[in-house]
This record gives C-alpha cells, structure tokens and sequence, in this order.
C-alpha cells in the first residue's frame, strides 16, 4: 500500500501581464486587448508517497519555481488543487491562496536573499515556531541550539548574523529555520545552484543525513540533473509548464522516453568522457505566452510529425512506475508521428 | 610554435581596508593556436581578476604589480598605454558573463557591430555591417541579416551572449577570453553555444581561454586545464589526463565531489572547511586546513613540480594512477 503524503491535482497557473499605462490607453482606442497571458503550469498532477523525494527539473521559465510556490501555499492555483495527507493546503478562494500552510516549507536558491540581515541567527530558526506557538518560549534556546547541531553549526553561532556566515553556512540556516516548523513537505526550490561544487557537496551530504534522520519527504526543484539523480527518487521533468515525463530516478536516466529528456541529457556536459560534440537541442525555448500548438515541444524535436503540430498529447503510463507525454510512446506504434520535419532552427 | 597567448607571473593586488591582498598571485599558463584552456575554480578563487589583468582592466585600487602578457611573442606590458589600446580588442577580447558588459541597449546590434569594427579599420559603413553579419553566422545565429536591426532586448539571454561573442570575433582575435559566458543559460542552449565555440576555435585557429567553475564543461570541450584556488594556478595539464588523474589534493577533492561520479545516494568526498578570504591566507599552502594529506612542511610556500606534461603547485603531489 502506498502512503500518499502530497497530491498535487490537475493544477494550473496563469498569470495575465496588464498591458501599461499607454498600452492600456491604446487599447481604450483601438478596441483591442493587450493583455498577455502566461502559462506557467498547465494541468500538472503529480503524487509524492511519505518519505519520498520527487525531483522536478527542466529549464528556466518551465514552472518549476511556479510549481513549487503553489505546493506551498505562497501562490492559489488558477485550476485544480493540492492535498498533503488528504486536506486541501492550496486552492483558489476569489484569487488568493485560501489559507497559507506551515506545514509546508520552502527553502530557495539565494542564501543571501533569504534571511534577514537584522536578525540574529537563533532568531531567524526561531521565528516561525514563536509566532505559531509550536513551541514554549523557555524551550526555544534549547531548539534553535538543537537544530543548529542537526545542520552541522556550532550552538553559540546563535548569536551571529548572517552576514558573518558563508553561502553554504547561510543555506544551512535556511534549513534550519524550514525544519524548525516540524514541517510535513520541504520544497527545496535551486537550494544548492549558487554554491561552489565543494559547498554543494556538503550541503547535498547534510541533506542526505537529515532525510536519513527524520524520513523527510521533499520536492527537490533544481535544473541540475547530476544532482536530481543523486538525491531524487523519482523525477519529473517539466516543459513548457507541463509535465512530461515521470520515472524512478535510475530508470530515467538510464533510458529517456521523451525526445525532451533525451536531448536535455546530451546537452549536459559529463565529467570524464572526453571531448564530444554537442548541438543536442536546436533552437530557443519557446515563450510561455504564446506557446506552440500541440506538443510544446514540437518545434525542437526532431522527430515531430503532423500530429504532433496539433494535438497535446496527455501524460500516459509507460512501463512500471514510468508515464511520459509524447505521441510516439503514447500513439502505439508512432507512425503519424514519426515523420521527422525540418524546423527553422535546424536549417 | 608562438603562443596565441603565454602568460608569465603575474600578479595583481588590491588594496583593501585590510591590507594589500593579492587576488592573482605569480600566474603563469600558455594557449597554442586553436585549442581551449579552461581556467577553473571556485568563486574567488581569481578567474575574473585574471582575466582583467590582462585585458587592462584593473583600476584603482587594484594594481598588476609583476608578470608579462605575450600575445602572439608581444609582451603587452612592454608597450605603449595607445598600442595596448589597440591590441586589445583587435588581437585580444573578452566576452564576459553578463553579455550587456559589451552590448549598448540603446543602438541597435548592427550598429554597435559596425562601430566596433570601425575602431580598430577603416572601412566603409556597409563594409562594417557585412562583417558583422559574418560574425554572427559564425556563431551560429539564425536570420543574421534580421538580427542586426534588433536591439539588446528583444534577444533571448543566449542569443545576447552569442552576439558578445560575434562582436568578440570581428577582428579575428589571436585570442579570446571568455569568462563564465554560459554559466547563467540553460543547458540547451550552453551545448550550442560550446559546440559553435569548439568548432570557431578548431576552424579559425583562435586561441580560447574558457573561464568557468564547472568541470564537466571542461572535461567535455577543452583541451587543457588550469585549477585556480585563492589567486594561484595549483595544477595544469590537459584536460583529459587532469581529471583522470588528478595529482593536486584541491582538484582531487574538487573533482570527486562531484555527484555524477558516485552512486546515487551515497554520501560524497567533501572537501572541509571553506576558502580561504585572500586577507586571512594560512600560513604556506593555502590549501593546507582543508588538505587531506597536508603535514608539517606544508607550513612552508608550495614548490612547483613539473611532472611530464604536468604542472602542480604542493609539497606533497598525489601519486599517479597505475
Ligand atoms: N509572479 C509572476 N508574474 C508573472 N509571471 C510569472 C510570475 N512568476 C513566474 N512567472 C512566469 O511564469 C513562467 C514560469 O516561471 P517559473 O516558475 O519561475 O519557472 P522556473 O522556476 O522553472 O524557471 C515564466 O515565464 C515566468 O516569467
Ligand atoms: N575591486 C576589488 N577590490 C578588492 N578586492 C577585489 C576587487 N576585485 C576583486 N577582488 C578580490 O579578488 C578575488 C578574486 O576575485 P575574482 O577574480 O572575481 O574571483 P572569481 O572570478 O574566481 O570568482 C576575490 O577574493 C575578491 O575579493
Ligand atoms: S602543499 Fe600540502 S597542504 Fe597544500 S595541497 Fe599540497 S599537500 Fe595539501
Ligand atoms: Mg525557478
Ligand atoms: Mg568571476
């Protein structure tokens, strides 16, 4: 039986730009309406069981950021919702996010953005658990002392601000402060893509060791896929806003279903194999405003068809624990799909 | 053969409430015709000062205080502030991480193009346009005739990066200096640009050193490898036999904690400790409180062990590999 922590269910979002003053005035003359839409997230569902870590990976502008902001309760889906162990923690209730979660929390990329630079260290982990009343007040010294320890600082550095710390000290604080809230889901949005390799490597072990500890479930939002692999058990992979492929982290990586995954993998660099050509993907990331017909990714892979052009093709199962996206594992056998066209960017 | 560029000692200094620290110390490395040298190490470790000091771009209150710069057998240094001038950007140029340190957002890229063309040769406006239309066919950009007539910002991040680097090409440069210029794209668009990179410097026999802090770019394009840690080149090589074989304990460590390497899951090699700030420099290898193998004589300064083929900068270097 699968334990179920976090569902996320058919969940959109779109953020409309309001043109500007003049735009607007233009508008009021021609009749025309110049208002942009962005699909950030469009109808993505995804299942993490208890204890479980759900990597989510793709390129700038994919959503992932998006996504994550939703699980948490920062941002109110446009469309669908998201459950942890049952109860709805993030739906829209006339625009706004009906009720902010705590026991959901973020860590993001920038260490240096994400703590107050007034406020002693202690204060920062300490925080959120005194606002909430999680924890008596004559108890709140031995925490923050605690969870310092648990992420590799010294007690006394309670004292400190953060300016006195490094990049990878900082982002241990930061962890400290998610777990002060005893939280049920750690969304982890980029938290080790600004730190240098040898930093990265001991904040990826400190992660390991406290998923070890206290059977944290995450979603683990990077673009780095060396990384995904190490620490993820499955990983989704987003394009375009959508999700287009799920698999266990060794069987994706071992083989690729969807063209996306694929060409994503040749275009990382890997350590050890010698010089290679590269040239996996050809052309630019389409805009989420005014994305392609059919599969998004239509126009950069090379073996779109004419189905392709025009038909979303829906997140299908494929194979044990594995679903992808794509006509051509989706179609049966893929022959309307599989004529290859030539793109502009490829010309 | 001539070095494209050979760089001898140098060295370069600020001068800092704290003190004189010295962010590039006796950095010495060459790039022949045609190959890529990747320049690698951590934030701080000096890459982007390096790159400065030879550009001429060091101001107050930093100051290149010794080496020599040839480009092509020229020793920079030795010439003129107005010969320097012209060298720089005809025969050498930069291209750095943030493609708008080069690009105008006010002229239209066509026309920055041609002005750049136009500083260093007299040619007729037209002329200079046709040139940077070459130029950006080069790096592989598409409808280079259209793109011209576009501003900055109606470029992607990536195409932006490849017009620096077409601007970076105009007058055929002995060598190009690039640093980080594909750290904040994405993965797609880093293979086409390392792949046009690769291919101008194997086609045009331009020299390319490569600044970045990640490996496996390295690994995957560059013919030869210099590892930087506070201000000192600590290890060079080629590439290939650099990462295999690694013989200082700094790329050592750096190469092994990279995850891709090891079983997922599994715990990995982590150097301790963090860099050093270049204020508060341990006494003798700077690397020595973070060193796994360091002892007593590493109190004193590194010596330089030239082992075929292979520079590395320790008291104690690694064993080669069987
Ligand atoms: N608050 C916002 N307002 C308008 N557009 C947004 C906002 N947040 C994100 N977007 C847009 O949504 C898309 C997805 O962004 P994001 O989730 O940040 O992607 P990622 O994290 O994968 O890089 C992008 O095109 C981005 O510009
Ligand atoms: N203008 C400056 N004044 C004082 N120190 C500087 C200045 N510019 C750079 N440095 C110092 O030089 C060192 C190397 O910096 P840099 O070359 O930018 O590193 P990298 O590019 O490898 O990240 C840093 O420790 C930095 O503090
Ligand atoms: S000189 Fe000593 S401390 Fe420095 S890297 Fe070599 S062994 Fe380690
Ligand atoms: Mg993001
Ligand atoms: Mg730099």
């Amino acid at each position: 039986m699968s334990d179920i922590l976090l569902k996320i269910d058919a969940v959109s979002k779109r953020f409309t730009r309001k043109p500007g003053v003049v735009a607007a005035a233009i508008d009021r003359v021609t009749g025309k309406d110049s208002t942009v839409t962005v699909h950030a997230v469009s109808n993505v569902s995804l299942e993490v069981e208890r204890g479980e870590v759900l990597g989510i990976v793709g390129e700038s502008g994919c959503g992932k950021s998006t996504l994550g902001r939703i699980v948490s309760g920062i941002y109110a889906p446009t469309e669908g919702e998201v459950l942890l162990n049952g109860d709805i923690v993030a739906k829209e209730v006339h625009g706004a996010v009906q009720k902010q979660t705590t026991r959901v929390q973020m860590i993001h990329q920038d260490p240096f953005a994400s703590l107050n630079p007034r406020m002693k260290v202690g204060e920062i982990i300490a925080e959120g658990p005194r606002i909430h009343g999680l924890i008596p007040a004559k108890e709140v010294n031995d925490r923050v002392g605690a969870l310092l320890e648990k992420v590799g600082l010294e007690r006394a550095y309670a004292n400190r601000l953060p300016h006195q710390f490094s990049g990878g000290q900082r982002q241990r604080v930061a962890i400290a402060r998610a777990l002060a809230m005893s939280p049920e889901l750690l969304v982890l949005d980029e938290a080790v893509a600004s730190l240098d390799v040898s930093i990265q490597a001991q904040v990826l072990n400190l992660f390991i060791d406290l998923r070890k500890d206290l059977g944290l479930t995450a979603l683990f939002i990077s673009h780095d896929l060396s990384v995904v692999r190490h620490v993820c058990d499955r990983v989704a992979i987003m394009y375009l806003g959508r999700l287009v492929e799920l698999a266990p982290a060794s069987d994706l990586y071992e083989k690729p279903l969807h063209p996306y995954t694929s060409a994503l993998f040749d275009s990382v660099p890997k350590l050890g194999v010698g010089k290679r050509s590269f040239a996996a993907i050809q052309g630019e990331i389409p805009s989420p405003i005014n994305p392609p017909s059919g599969c998004a990714f239509h126009p950069r892979c090379p073996f779109a068809g004419p189905r392709c052009k025009v038909e979303i093709p829906t997140i299908a199962k494929a194979g044990t624990g594995r679903s992808v996206a794509c006509h051509i594992h989706n179609g049966g056998t893929g022959a309307e799909a599989s004529v290859p066209v030539f793109t502009e960017a490829a010309a | 053969m001539t070095a494209a560029l050979e760089v001898r000692g140098l060295t370069t200094q600020f001068e800092t409430r704290g003190g004189v620290v010295t962010a590039v110390n006796n950095v010495s490395f060459k790039v022949e015709p045609g190959k890529v040298l990747g320049l690698v190490g951590e934030s701080g470790s000096g890459k982007s000062v390096t790159g400065f000091s030879i550009m001429g771009l060091i101001d107050n209150p930093g100051r290149v205080t010794a080496g020599e710069i040839f480009v092509h057998g020229v020793d920079m240094r030795k010439l003129s502030a107005t010969e320097q001038r012209q060298m720089r950007g005809r025969d050498i140029a930069m291209v750095f991480q943030d493609p708008m340190m080069t690009l105008n957002p006010v002229l239209r890229i066509g026309d920055q193009m041609a002005m750049a063309v136009r500083v260093h040769e007299k040619t007729t406006k037209r002329a200079a346009w046709d040139r940077a239309r070459a130029a950006l066919e080069i790096v592989g950009i598409p409808s280079a005739g259209e793109r011209l007539w576009a501003y900055p910002h109606q470029l992607s991040g990536g195409m932006r990066q490849r017009v620096a680097i077409a601007t970076a090409l105009l007058h055929q440069p002995a060598v190009i200096l690039a640093d980080e210029p594909t750290t904040a794209l994405d993965v797609s668009i880093q293979g086409q640009i390392l792949a046009e990179v690769r291919r101008l410097a194997d086609e045009t026999n331009t020299a390319i050193v490569w600044v970045t802090h990640d490996l496996a770019v390295i690994s995957s394009f560059a013919d030869d490898i210099a590892v930087m840690y506070a201000g000192r080149i600590v290890e060079t090589g080629t590439a290939e036999e650099v990462i295999a074989n690694p013989r200082h304990p700094y790329t050592r460590g750096l190469i092994e904690s990279v995850p891709s390497l090891h079983q997922a899951g599994e715990k990995l090699p982590q150097i301790p400790g963090a860099t050093p700030q270049l204020s508060k420099l341990p006494q003798g290898c700077p690397f020595r409180p973070r060193c796994n193998v360091a002892n007593q004589a590493c109190l004193g300064e590194p010596p330089a062990h030239d082992l075929s083929g292979r520079r590395v900068v320790c008291h104690r270097p690694l064993e080669a590999a069987a």
